[in-house]
């Protein structure tokens, strides 16, 4: 059995080493595809903290992920429009920085997750499935009818958003962006978990009673560790719009939220690298099975299966040779 | 007489038709251990989840240190002083013993809001964490998973986070249950010693724990205290006898 530290070690060596690979053999595809994986597996961190940790099944992370990308869409276009924001009080211009779309999608998501935090938390286990799940169809409904940015069209942006001092429509260089960020993440989440704060909300996962009585108030806690999520997934959606310059009501459909929580269940759920794992495994499957078969989802659903049943600690786990699923 | 560190007053408690909690007043003094006694379903638990917050009540109070803390949640009760163990334990069954102390230790110096301090390399956390084990005995266990240990050493745990938090006043839900005749005689010297530090309202069905540790007695059956008193007076008494020492008066 291989130590944790390792496997998350070759991980993070793999994901980087794979696209300079690929442009040196002048793979664009490969490079686009690693980058998809990577903020894939950004968005499962952000899912991870609240599922993994503080065991919280949200079924709506796509709305973060998609107030992220309409954060995106929204500033971009009114930017390449030359039109301003008008907030009927006042009115702001859009930007093409992507800096300052990244601190709008962490504001609005958090800010999102704050308010769907506060209403779902007062349920458990399948409510609280039932309710995130709710909250995802209102937006994606909401996406869908909002004419001024695209309605069910989507809207598209034509020149990737700009970051001082890299040319963000080099393929190579919109990926070291984007891992960069999730190497971000993954120390935050690193961070937390190891704090008391971490401390108490995993607790909080597995005992309520034992967390109220040491003073404690779990329910906060998760409020906490939720809005963090919710942030952490909303830049995600930021960067999944600019990858393909394009954003839709599909970034708020539940399939995004299902999908999210299957690749973190399979790379290893409350794993550090349990979402980058089944997130790079998640893309591959897209990738090889889709071009292969249209039933890709069959295998997927498959795999998910053999995980649930015989290796709770996902791909991470059967690595490690540690069970449990959180460690 | 100084003022109780806690009281209840008059409080009830029913499930549909059973009535689990029958107008209950008692009181815990500094200094004291108070054994709550009855039989198997007599609702000690439910009197002592309604004493600890997780458990609202239909009717009565109950007090803290003369304070009023019917209306208070379970965590509010705990930073006002109250350190309770479970007969069934509500430990964090996947993380380490080590760790389960650790998250008492946090909840007594209110750090969870901390979210960038490493909770390890935090030594004050860390020896009143280690502190509490030692003195429950479970210290070698320390980096076992909690959901291997056994139903005793569960109990020890129990008692250990209980001590992390330095409470007014303990409140235990048969603390030796488990335990073995070794590890409970231990444990009730434990406790006995513990007294002076803060009282304690015990629940227990080892009566030789019980004979040896109580200060007073209260004895609950279907719900109500039908005696409190010494342990003379509650050996004495014919009552208690016919009700629960199932000896023929
Ligand atoms: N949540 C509940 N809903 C319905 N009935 C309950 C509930 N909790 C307890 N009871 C009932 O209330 C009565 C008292 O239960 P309780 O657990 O307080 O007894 P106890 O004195 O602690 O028993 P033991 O010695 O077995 O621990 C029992 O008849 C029990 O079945
Ligand atoms: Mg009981």
């Amino acid at each position: 059995m291989i130590g944790e530290r390792y496997v998350n070690g070759a991980v993070l060596i793999g994901l980087i080493a794979l696209p300079l690979w690929a442009l040196s053999a002048d793979e664009v595809f490969t490079i686009t595809l690693t980058t998809r994986a990577a903020i894939l597996a950004l968005a499962a961190v952000g899912l991870n903290i609240a599922l993994g940790i503080g065991g919280m099944v949200s079924f709506g992370h796509a709305v973060f992920f998609g107030l992220g990308g309409y954060a995106m869409g929204i500033l971009a276009f009114h930017a390449q429009t030359f039109s301003p924001l008008d907030f009927g009080l006042f009115a702001l211009p859009g930007t093409k920085s992507m800096p300052v779309i990244w601190l709008v999608a962490t504001v609005v998501s958090a800010f999102a997750a704050w308010i769907i935090g506060l209403l779902s938390l007062r349920t458990a286990g399948v409510y609280f499935i039932m309710i995130t799940l709710a909250f995802g169809q209102m937006f994606f409904y909401f996406a869908i009818s909002w004419g001024a940015y695209g309605g069910e069209d989507g809207l598209s942006i034509y020149v990737r958003n700009s970051f001082v001092g890299l040319d963000t429509l080099m393929p190579i260089q919109f990926f070291g962006l984007c891992f960069a960020l999730l190497c971000l993440a993954l120390l935050l989440q690193w961070r937390l978990r190891r704090s008391p704060f971490g401390l108490a909300l995993n607790a909080a996962r597995q005992s309520t009673e034992r967390v109220q009585s040491v003073g404690l108030n779990p329910r906060q806690l998760k409020l906490l560790a939720f809005v963090i999520s919710g942030a952490i997934t909303g830049v995600a959606g930021a960067l999944f719009a600019d990858l393909n310059r394009f954003v839709s009501p599909t970034m708020f459909s539940w399939q995004l939220s299902g999908e999210l929580i299957i690749l973190t269940i399979i790379g290893g759920v409350g794993r550090l690298m349990g979402p980058v794992i089944g997130a790079a495994i998640f893309i591959t499957l897209e990738h090889w099975l889709g071009g292969l078969t249209d039933f890709w989802h069959v295998w997927l659903g498959t795999i998910l299966l053999a995980i649930v049943l015989f290796w709770r600690g996902g791909v991470i786990g059967l690595l490690t040779g540690k069970e449990g699923p959180h460690v | 007489m100084s003022e109780p560190v806690l009281s209840t007053h008059g409080l009830r408690k029913s499930f549909g038709a059973l009535t689990a909690t029958d107008n209950v007043s008692i009181d815990l003094r500094r200094g004291e251990i108070h054994a709550i006694i009855g039989p198997n379903g007599a609702g000690k638990t439910t009197l002592i989840a309604q004493i600890s917050g997780s458990l609202a009540s239909d009717a009565g109070r109950v007090e803290l240190e003369g304070r009023d803390v019917t209306s208070l949640g379970t965590e509010a009760r705990a930073r006002a002083g109250l350190g309770r163990t479970f007969q069934i334990s509500a430990l964090a069954m996947e993380d380490t013993v080590f760790e389960n102390v650790l998250l008492g230790a946090v909840g007594a110096t209110s750090g969870a809001w901390a979210l960038f301090r490493s909770v390890i390399h935090d030594r004050n956390l860390t020896d009143h964490a280690m502190q509490a084990l030692e003195r429950v005995g479970l210290a070698g266990a320390h980096r076992t998973r909690c959901a291997d240990l056994s139903h005793g050493q569960r109990r020890q745990l129990e008692v250990a986070v209980a001590l992390t938090l330095r409470p007014r006043l303990f409140v235990m839900d048969e603390p030796t249950a488990g335990l073995g005749a070794e590890g409970s005689r231990a444990m009730t010297a434990f406790l006995d010693g513990l007294r002076v530090e803060a009282p304690i309202l015990l629940v227990e069905h080892d009566m030789d724990a019980v004979f040896a540790l109580a200060d007073r007695i209260s004895v609950l059956v279907y719900g109500r205290i039908i005696a409190t008193g010494t342990i003379d007076d509650i050996r004495a008494s014919e009552e208690v006898r016919e009700a629960y020492l199932g000896e023929p008066a």
